[in-house]
């Protein structure tokens, strides 16, 4: 005799119940049952990852990539300030010496954060690493120029070279790489929130469709309308149905709206006031060098320029700043965001105006008058930066509440969609095994 | 092409020929070294003009191929003169703020050339060198305080004199027969030579075999560096030395400091000042292992300028009250010998006929 299989065995079985009505309604009771299970199982598992990943995008790939900016934000301003106060000649103001160590401890502060939410072993939980290391070499570096320029040593300026060397050649680049793959990982959170869940909308339609289709039967076979197991089996389906459709679509506006109002402004003014940062420092340092370092620009013509190597970076910084700042009033939706970003611009224009005059004294061989024009108290460059800096803050505020709103929203929406849609499910599959059911018992 | 056709016009004849043969060869081996010479790092702007008129000047015979000159490239300038002319006249017709004397210094030599750091707000330069461009700028302009500064890194100061960014430098110049070819320099104002400037604790007991498999920090486009490069090829002493080269020779007591270099090799006069600030450093070696002079470096065709900054400094140095000795006093006296004797130059002679 041959072997069967019991794959054909269930078959034939299946086979010989179909002929009869009973063993037909028990097929369609037990598929319809099925269905209903699979697009409430289907539908939790799909909502419950992409809950899952809108709260990783508002609870920790935004903050984290927030986070790794400020990183790069405070260690670029610790390195404007330390030249500053070298500027300024032994007389580092209290308040000067205050910001750099603040921006010291808050950029230890991010690395840890950053560190603690890093991966093992992945390129961010390295770069962290190395950030660590440098960080300490290159606050040795400045305390040590602070204890030469007291005791009146030219050497003091040459630890600064240095430590400035090691910030702009090895942590800011690496700040900047945390910054970028912490920003990768937020568009990864937001490409996994936001698509259609379409293998549980599929799911569904088709449940649907095998009930209308059973209804319709039994009103065939029997004349009656309503069968109530069925019907209460289609309408959880349906409320599952639409719930998830409406629910995702919800949580999509929300989610896109804080990319489009949040992480988009976010990232633009991110730029903008590290370039306002860059263009401070450099501006420093072209009265740090003092014409020392030159850069040779080679125009469509063939025509060579020469420029100071530093108020050429400035003068590119500054073009960034403009780029960023008139982007950023273009997204800001709303007054409150656009206000700080208008008064950015004006604080640049006239940033633009006294850095002129700063260079116009210094090429006249006027270096006191350009220290004062930049370093100064009023009517310095200085308090122009500061102005641009505040702004940017309130601007970075404003979005990154708007950021949280939107964000808080489209999670909102997603509330409880998971286990509802499992209840329901459940409940629905019940429905529709009772009604087959009802029919069933009229054979006995 | 551009290079050949520019001689080709002064030259006839024969001689002629051979001047061409002689100039392709030298192009040819330009552009074999010209690699070596990028690899070298020093990417700054300049550099090819600097090349450029180097091929020029040695189609008139390398400054360092005479022998008188390469023995005595200090004597190699023109004779003491207090007559105006078309640099001078240049100069002072400057306008408003910017009629100055413009002169390429250091901010970085204790003593030389710096910017107290406690200076205050003023962040005025001073040292050594400072005085003597205070001196020349009252001379020239009336105002010892008519003068735009500008700092240079040592590997700057030729491009800056040839691409006019400054009319003089006053950088503790070493005059020297390679550098004669790309521009002109004044009388001696300072005597010194090449030092090792090592921890007192250091095994390094000079320019000696002591200094073999060591690592050595020196500035760019410094005389150190000229030195180390030549002994590496004749395998002096350094043969298995790993060489730093950082921008001012300031950096090298940094990276000596941090334990990243063993000794720094540098002039003399500078090494003090790197020792003045670190006591835990000293030069090494009885005396300087060369004799070199500093001079103000100018343009190769300012005549007039350069006559006249000799002529300033015969008169500083005879000036007893506020002259070379006072400025001496001044500022290298406590970093130097308390006697000026080793630092003065000797009595100039003028033997640049052209």
């Amino acid at each position: 005799m041959r072997r069967r299989t019991a794959f054909a065995e269930g078959f034939d079985q299946l086979r010989a119940a179909a002929t009869t009505e009973p063993g037909r309604l028990r097929i369609i009771g037990a598929g319809l049952a099925l269905l209903v299970v699979l697009f409430g199982a289907v539908t939790a598992w799909q909502t419950n990852d992409r809950a899952v990943a809108a709260d990783d995008v508002l609870h920790k790939s935004q903050p984290l990539s927030s986070a790794a900016a400020d990183i790069y934000l405070y260690l670029a301003d610790a390195n404007t300030t330390a030249s500053s106060g070298f500027l300024s000649g032994g007389q580092e103001s209290a308040a000067s010496r205050d910001r750099y160590e603040k921006d010291i401890n808050k950029a230890a502060a991010g690395l840890v954060e950053a560190a603690s939410n890093s991966d093992p072993g992945s390129p961010a939980a390295k770069t962290v690493a190395e950030l660590n290391t440098l960080l300490p070499e290159y606050k040795g570096l400045v305390e040590q120029a602070r204890v030469y320029n007291r005791q009146g040593f030219p050497v003091g300026g040459a630890y600064l070279r240095y430590a400035n060397e090691k910030m702009q050649q090895q942590m800011l680049p690496k700040a900047q790489n945390l910054y970028t793959s912490e920003n990768q990982r937020l568009r990864a959170d937001y490409a996994d929130a936001t698509p259609y869940p379409w293998a549980a909308i599929g799911l569904g339609v088709l449940a649907l469709a095998g009930l209308a289709w059973a209804q319709h039967r039994n009103y065939r076979r029997t004349n009656r309308v309503l069968n109530h197991g069925l019907v209460a089996a289609t309408a959880t389906a349906t409320v599952v149905l639409l719930w998830l459709v409406v629910g995702h679509s919800f949580a999509r506006a929300g989610l896109n709206a804080s990319y489009d109002h949040g992480v988009r402004s976010l990232n633009v003014l991110h730029d903008a006031r590290i370039a306002s940062l860059k263009a401070r420092g450099n501006e420093n340092l072209t009265l740090v060098a003092r014409g020392a370092e030159t850069k040779v620009v080679t125009d469509a013509q063939g025509k060579e320029t020469t420029y100071d190597a530093y108020d050429w970076a400035f003068n590119q910084n500054m073009d960034a700043l403009g780029k960023g700042l008139a982007a950023a009033s273009k997204l800001a939706d709303d007054t409150v965001g656009r206000k700080p970003v208008t008064e950015a611009e004006g604080n640049m224009v006239v940033w633009k105006q006294r850095h002129r005059t700063a260079r116009d004294e210094d090429n006249d061989g006027n270096y006191k008058a350009a220290l004062a024009q930049v370093i100064g108290d009023k009517g310095a460059t200085r308090e122009c930066f500061d102005s641009v800096d505040h702004n940017l803050d309130l601007a970075l505020k404003h979005e990154e509440k708007e950021f949280t709103r939107s964000a808080g929203d489209g999670l909102g929406a997603m509330t409880g969609l998971a286990a509802g849609a499992a209840v329901l499910a459940v409940l629905g599959a019940a429905g529709a095994v009772l009604g087959i059911g009802r029919r069933l018992s009229e054979y006995r | 092409m551009r290079m050949r056709g520019r001689v080709r016009t002064g030259l006839k004849g024969w001689g002629g020929v051979g001047a061409m043969a002689a100039v392709c060869a030298l192009v040819l081996a330009l552009a074999l070294l010209l690699p070596l010479a990028r690899s070298q790092g020093d990417g700054g702007p300049g550099t090819g003009g600097s090349e450029l008129a180097h091929a020029q000047q040695a189609a008139a015979g390398k400054a360092c191929d005479d022998p008188a000159k390469k023995a005595h490239p200090e004597y190699q300038t023109l004779s003491p003169s207090s007559q105006d002319g078309s640099t001078i006249e240049r100069i002072r017709a400057r306008k408003g703020a910017q009629r100055k004397l413009w002169v390429g210094v250091d901010q970085n030599s204790y003593r030389w050339g710096y910017r107290n750091p406690n200076g205050g707000p003023g962040a005025d330069l001073e040292g050594f060198d400072i005085d003597l461009v205070h001196r020349i700028a009252k001379d020239i302009l009336g105002d010892p305080n008519a003068v735009l500064f500008k700092a240079i890194p040592t590997n700057q100061r030729i491009p800056a004199i040839q691409k006019g960014w400054v009319d003089m430098v006053v950088r503790t110049m070493t005059i020297n027969c390679k550098r004669l070819d790309d521009v002109a320099f004044s009388a001696p104002y300072f005597k010194t030579g090449q030092q090792v400037l090592a921890p007192k604790s250091s095994v390094i007991t000079g320019y000696d075999r002591t200094l073999a498999g060591k690592k050595v920090c020196v500035a760019q486009g410094s005389t150190a560096l000229s030195q180390l490069e030549d002994d590496e090829k004749t395998k002096k002493y350094v043969a298995a030395t790993d060489i730093k080269k950082v921008p001012n020779q300031l950096d090298c007591l940094v990276r000596l400091q941090l334990g990243e270099v063993d000794a720094v090799v540098t002039d003399g006069a500078l090494g003090a000042s790197q020792a003045a600030q670190d006591p835990t450093v000293e030069l090494k070696g009885e005396t300087p292992f060369t004799t070199e002079y500093y001079g103000v470096a100018m343009k190769s065709d300012a005549d007039d300028l350069v006559r006249r900054v000799n002529q300033i400094l015969v008169d500083y140095r005879k000036d007893t009250a506020d002259g070379w000795q006072a400025s001496y006093d001044r500022w290298l006296s406590a970093t130097l010998d308390k006697d000026s004797a080793e630092s003065q130059p000797p009595p100039p002679k003028y033997l640049r006929t052209s």
